[in-house]
């Protein structure tokens, strides 16, 4: 309410203090002043208005960032903080370890079969979404129902479900013909349930911002595309994707951040939290718990948040270069 | 209670005010109704998520009893069931101005894994934070995060050895004992009766023998006559085993010892030979989903390794099963299975409350109350040598004889293990080995072993 009323005297000062710039030289300290000040504002005062931003994220993400790195760089015990500098040795003690390189094939492992199915549904779900059907928005806060439950009610459900003996799954399955599954024992299995629950969860969210995206594209692209005789299916391919490249990158990014720090899922999967007898579905974040809160090593632990940063980051870099052939590739067509 | 009828009215009255013109719309035609069900759509979704919320928000307001006047509001943590839930009633009323608060965890290492993360950040944690026996050694590294809670009138009142366990270098004491855990072996009449076997309490206890050998013998002999398994799963087992090693996995100096150990290592052969090659392991991780539902099931298992609060376990999840009862015997003599005190952090705020409700709750006439509620088995002398323990029995056993029996089992125990400050970490870690073998089957037991020296090197 107040901002335009205190942006007024700015944008007068600054067109007083344009109009006689030429005469600078005679009137030198008042002008000057008023004209540096402007000139001030013009270039600074931007900054100063994005900067609560980075003072925050300073604060609550930079921070923590460095401090985790300096962490990693000492033995440091969960409860009596603070030991010796020891360098790289929690790295390398980390990357020696046999639980690491399973945590890493784990987080990969889930973070594909989750990521790459629940993009498609979450595309598809949202194409039936756009078409003018009865009751849209009950249809439309429908998917987002999963999303509300909270993540440690979804495992609890699922872990139900996909009990080695007695689940529901393993029942119909027998029915079918189909042998039982070891959903705690197997790696894939176990990864196949988990991806489960994360789709469950967060293909309605994904959904709903393909639906957005795809209501702004212009309505007329698709009566062209019928006028020359495409069908529906051609009309999703050529019209809708295309058209959504933009909004499939932006979920693709976010559903990597989340999908490598994937912890609530795997933790609630059994009774331990351990991540099975042999690591079956231990992800990075777990094995970081594990050896931060049940070892006591934060050391270590700070080590695997820094090995799983850079991961992200790798992986972000990827995402990056693709979208910059995607977007490229945009202009020439 | 006055605002929360003010809201219920502004609800009812706006959710009124939402009805009334619903049936001019509904009469024309779809759109409309389209807009009524978009109502229905948004309240139903916003009611999951007021719903998802409710929880977070109880907690505040509970929390927040504490600031008023006199009051104090004292939280504790217990794990499993220590079957304090009528004691904490019981205090409330004798002291009025005490709200107890009950922080229950499901198992005991998620119960230390919550004490970890509070000693380390300084805050979280409850008044009194309970301690298993198994990983007591591990927070006395910690001694100035605990109170010390030694008082002469008190001394006495424990066994020698749960008092002793407790006591720090310098003297003070970490905790008061709750519980013990001495081991009887508990065990399915019905299904005995159905493999044509002994179902007396006395003959099944001379059935079972009194050596690991006479127990997995007699395991044989009741899987060759019958659909269910001799045991629930190894893990349940080998804590029976362990229980009886007196240098287990660390030595006097706190050397890592468990890989090398021969006794260790020949424990875990006979256990496996019997789960897997002679199949008398239902295959089932203890404290498990299925391992919970598997006592309702027909197809279940005839015994357990059963310390005193594992009768309330058992009954709890075996509610409605008839046939359960208790034999007094244990394979290798006694053992003693796990046991808890119960600690003060120095970073809580009503300390003295605190000690004074600690000491209340581990004293003689408390621990046969949560004897009698969840089978606790008690830890200090006077409520041992009662009348009121040895006369007790267990309508759901049986009627068995639950205190004179495990009162015996307590007797029979000779070691009390060593348990250095990476028990916990290491049984763990070899209770996954054997569940590797006997629950997935995802390893033979050599190389299930292999990767448990793997661990026991990354611990050194």
């Amino acid at each position: 309410m107040s901002a335009p009323a205190a942006h007024a005297p700015v944008t007068t000062a600054r067109s007083g203090g344009s109009a006689p710039e030429p005469r600078t030289g005679r009137r030198k300290p008042k002008v000057s002043f008023r004209h540096r000040a402007s000139a001030w504002d013009r270039r600074y005062s931007p900054y100063l208005y994005i900067s609560p931003f980075f003072l925050l994220f300073a604060v609550v993400g930079l921070f923590p960032l460095v401090y985790t790195g300096w962490v990693a760089t000492h033995d440091w015990d969960l409860i009596m903080g603070q030991g010796e500098f020891i360098g790289a040795e929690n790295f390398m003690a980390v990357l020696g370890e046999r639980a690491f390189w399973i945590s890493l094939r784990n987080t990969l492992s889930i973070f594909i079969l989750s990521s790459a199915p629940q993009v498609v549904a979450a595309i598809l779900i949202a194409y039936l979404l756009d078409y003018n059907l009865r009751a849209k928005t009950f249809w439309r806060m429908g998917v987002l129902v999963p999303y509300v439950v909270t993540p440690v009610a979804v495992a609890l459900i699922f872990s139900n479900l996909f009990g080695d003996r007695f689940g529901l799954v393993n029942s119909i399955l027998e029915t079918v013909g189909i042998d039982a599954i070891g959903w705690h024992s197997g790696t894939l299995p176990s990864h196949l349930a988990i991806a489960t629950m994360v789709n469950f969860r967060w293909t309605g969210y994904n959904a709903l911002i393909f639906l957005a995206a795809m209501q702004a594209v212009p309505r007329d692209l698709y009566e062209a595309a019928e006028i020359d005789g495409a069908g529906k299916v051609r009309q999703f391919v050529s019209v809708t994707i295309p058209n959504l490249r933009p909004t499939i990158i932006f979920v693709i990014i976010t559903s990597t951040i989340g999908g490598l720090q994937i912890f609530d899922e795997p933790r609630m999967f059994d009774q331990y939290g351990r991540g099975g007898t042999d690591g079956q579905w231990q992800t990075m974040t777990m094995y970081l718990y594990e050896l931060g809160w049940t070892r006591s090593d934060f050391g270590q632990a700070s080590a695997v948040a820094v090995l799983l940063f850079l991961l992200i980051v790798a992986i972000g870099l990827v995402n990056f270069i693709i979208t910059r052939r995607i977007s490229s590739s945009e202009v020439k067509r | 209670m006055r605002t929360t009828d003010h809201n219920q009215e502004d609800h009812s009255s706006s959710a009124r005010a939402g009805a009334q013109p619903a049936p001019a719309r509904a009469s024309r035609g779809s759109r409309r109704r389209s807009r009524v069900l978009q109502g229905v759509a948004l309240t139903s979704v916003m009611t999951l998520a007021l719903t998802a919320c409710g929880g977070s928000a109880e907690g505040e307001d509970s929390s927040g009893g504490g600031a008023e006047g006199e009051d104090v509001t004292l939280s504790v943590t217990t794990f499993n069931e220590f079957g304090y839930e009528d004691l904490f009633e019981e205090y409330e009323e004798i002291n009025d101005n005490i709200t107890i608060e009950h922080n229950k965890i499901d198992t005991a290492e998620n119960a230390r894994d919550s004490l970890r993360n509070s000693l380390g950040a300084g805050q979280g944690a409850s008044d009194i934070e309970p301690i298993e026996v198994d990983w007591l050694a591990e927070f006395q590294q910690y001694p100035d995060r605990f109170e010390d809670l030694t008082d002469p009138e008190l001394e006495d009142r424990w066994l020698d050895w749960k008092y002793d366990d407790a006591v720090l270098e310098d003297g003070r004491l970490i905790g008061y004992g709750t519980d013990s855990g001495p081991q009887a072996v508990c065990y399915r009449a019905d299904l005995f009766e159905e493999a044509g076997l002994p179902t007396d309490r006395e003959e099944v206890a001379e059935f079972l023998g009194d050596s690991w050998e006479d127990y997995f013998a007699a395991g044989r002999e009741f899987v060759a006559e019958s659909d269910s398994a001799w045991y629930s799963g190894s893990d349940n087992i080998w804590q029976g085993m362990i229980n009886q090693v007196e240098v287990p996995y660390q030595n006097e100096e706190g050397e890592i010892i468990a890989d090398t150990n021969p006794e260790v290592k020949d424990l875990y052969d006979q256990l496996l030979e019997a789960s897997v090659e002679d199949e008398l392991s239902a295959g089932l991780a203890q404290w498990s989903g299925d391992w919970s539902d598997a006592f309702q099931r027909e197809e279940s298992f005839a015994t357990m390794m059963c310390p005193g609060w594992m009768l309330g376990i058992i009954e709890g999840n075996a509610e409605g099963v008839e046939g359960w009862d208790i034999a007094n015997t244990f394979p290798g003599g006694g053992g003693n299975w796990g046991g808890s005190y119960l600690t003060v952090p120095s970073q809580g705020e009503n300390i003295e409350e605190a000690k004074k409700l600690a000491a209340w709750l581990t004293a003689p006439e408390q621990q046969l109350k949560a004897f009698d509620v969840v089978g606790a088995f008690p830890s200090t002398t006077e409520a041992l040598e009662s009348e009121e323990l040895r006369s007790s029995s267990e309508e759901f056993f049986n009627d068995a004889p639950t205190g004179e029996i495990l009162a015996e089992r307590a007797d029979a125990v000779e070691t009390q293990p060593l348990k250095g400050t990476e028990y916990l970490t290491i049984n763990v870690a070899i209770q996954d080995a054997i569940n590797r073998v006997d629950v997935d089957g995802i390893d033979d037991p050599e190389a299930s072993w292999e990767k448990f020296v793997n661990d026991m090197e990354a611990l050194r």
